[in-house]
């Protein structure tokens, strides 16, 4: 019996994995190249934001609002971090130090680890759990509830009304809750060190003094700007394009979460890669 | 420096080009295509919005009525076509132009779109605290004149979630109306609201146009509501306007989808 001659059908199966396996490589190279996209429109964020940045109207009462929200309302809960990651370092450092007799250097350490990376690292994410995922859902809620298109029918920039002063918020308010930080983990440490510990207040101070100086305060305080901008901008990026309802801002406000713990991260690598002349990688 | 934008923006208002403030057509949409992808959802959407009237722009959902009231603020940037607002083509306008063009209009949206943490006065307030050189009294009484109108004084002082749905949109009517626009957009205003609820905002919209000769512009699938409202009607089928005129004229239309549409309402003249 001689072979039936192919059909449109036939045609159309022997088609489809062939579309599958398109399918799939464009699925891959758009995961592939998503965060690349991301970093694009984080920077198109933040160049819109430097440009509205400066053109008036400037809204001191917004910025002033922003402030308090992301530096006074972490007050307490970076101050508790700060005392508890204090005094663990300094058990753990009193604890090492006694195998080899170096038990006086603990609050030289615990001084310029607190300076260097742990206080900006920590406030950075404190101010990412606390203010940033707040920013997100805020603006989140705004965006699917119409309130930035109502911004934009009233002839108001959302960008410069409400990106703006949270970036500088951010800016301003996470090194100055990194220094809260170091002053109050050094409290923790020393407090754990001397009352618990038996380490001479006298030595510990001293050796703390003797080997941070400013440079090591101003290389966390470096840090800790690039922190609070990335943090906000992150936050404000996820929030003011979310879309698909109170479920699309809870997945929103996720990412901004996750996002800005990796970024603190990396950027600390590289600030301090930079910092310390020593080449990224 | 407030003063500053308010004075560039005065500027940019001056020199835009002589507005044709005479004419019965206060709105001219000229084929107009928006697309998102290979999506094509607007495909030369040509319309005319009467001065001083209550249009209705109606279709069933996923016609495009959204995408065309977010080219007609310019929300969004049509990808052709005119948007002819007193003789000025807004679609092709930016920066400062477009932000004082924007002032023509006032945007009343489907879920109100009150800003949250502002009370109600001050969602009514924020317009002319941000646009006008008004004092603090001037700004009162302007507001407390709004709200008055419009029955809602009491809540002056209430947060927005502290509101009925049929109170929230007298708010947002109150907001819409307070920089004195020339054209109001409503945004499906009865979705979702009972019917109570949408005859006071019926009568709303009403008011609003008698009370202060503003243009009515209303995008709705409700045509009951849009029976008691309308003076001219728009019928948006597949992206293209299909049927337009008065309620008489749409009712004994012969377009296929306006007529399916109108037989599904249950609507008839009497």
């Amino acid at each position: 019996m001689p072979d039936a001659a192919p059909t449109a059908s036939d045609a159309e199966e022997s088609s489809k994995p062939r579309a599958s396996l398109r399918d799939a490589g464009e699925w891959l190279l758009k995961l592939l190249l998503s965060p690349f996209a991301e970093l694009g429109a984080l920077f198109e964020l933040l160049g819109e934001a430097l440009f509205w940045g400066i053109r008036p109207p400037y809204r001191g009462r917004l910025l002033v609002e922003a402030m308090e929200f992301v530096g006074i309302g972490s007050i307490f809960i970076v101050s508790l971090t700060a005392l508890f990651v204090g005094g663990v370092l300094a058990l753990q450092l009193v604890d090492g130090f006694r195998d080899f007799g170096a038990e006086n250097q603990t609050g030289a350490v615990i001084g310029l680890a607190l300076a260097r990376e742990v206080g900006p690292v920590f406030a950075a994410l404190m101010v990412t759990s606390r203010a940033g995922s707040a920013m997100t859902t805020e603006l989140g809620s705004m965006r699917v509830t119409s309130q930035i298109d109502a911004l934009i029918t009233m002839a108001i920039n959302p960008v410069q009304f409400l990106v703006v002063p949270r970036l500088v918020a951010g800016l301003v308010m996470v090194p100055v809750l990194t220094m809260l930080f170091n002053i109050v983990g050094v409290f923790g440490a020393f407090f754990v060190a001397v009352s618990l510990l038996g380490l001479d207040p006298g030595v510990f101070m001293d050796r703390l003094q003797w080997l941070v100086d400013w440079d090591d305060v101003s290389q966390g305080l470096i840090k800790a700007m690039v922190f609070g901008i990335a943090v906000t901008l992150i936050a404000c990026r996820q929030g003011f394009y979310a879309r698909g309802g109170a479920a699309g801002v809870g997945r929103a406000t996720n990412r901004a979460v996750v996002q800005s713990a990796i970024a603190i991260l990396m950027l600390d690598y590289l600030v301090t890669s930079l910092i310390l002349g020593q080449g990224f990688f | 420096m407030k003063l500053f934008r308010r004075n560039a923006m005065r500027l940019a208002h001056a020199s835009l080009p002589p507005q044709k403030k005479d004419d019965p057509i206060h709105v001219r949409i000229v084929d107009v295509h928006k697309s998102y992808g290979d999506q094509h959802v607007l495909k030369g959407v040509s319309l005319d919005i009467h001065r001083g009237k209550t249009n209705l722009i109606i279709g069933p959902s996923g016609s495009g009525k959204t995408v065309l009231m977010r080219q007609l603020i310019r929300l969004e940037k049509p990808d052709s076509g005119k948007l002819l607002v007193n003789g000025i083509d807004f679609a092709k306008l930016e920066g400062l132009e477009l932000a004082a063009m924007r002032r023509t209009f006032g945007m009343v949206f489907q879920m109100s779109a009150l800003f949250d943490s502002m009370t109600v006065f001050d969602n009514v307030a924020f317009p002319l605290r941000e646009h006008t050189t008004l004092s603090r009294k001037e700004v009162r009484d302007r507001v407390m004149a709004r709200l008055s109108a419009l029955g809602v004084a009491g809540a002056a002082h209430k947060l927005p979630a502290e509101l009925s749905g049929g109170m929230q949109k007298r708010v947002a009517v109150a907001r819409a109306m307070v920089l004195e626009s020339e054209i109001l957009i409503y945004d499906e205003p009865t979705t979702g609201l009972d019917p109570i609820t949408t005859e006071m905002v019926d009568d709303l919209i009403i008011e609003a146009e008698e009370m202060f000769g503003v243009t009515s512009i209303v995008i709705s699938h409700d045509m009951a509501s849009v029976m008691r409202i309308a003076n001219y009607l728009s019928f948006l089928h597949e992206g293209r306007i299909v049927a337009s005129g008065t309620k008489e004229e749409l009712l004994r239309s012969e377009h296929p989808a306006t007529a399916e549409f109108v037989r599904a309402s249950r609507i008839t003249l009497e």
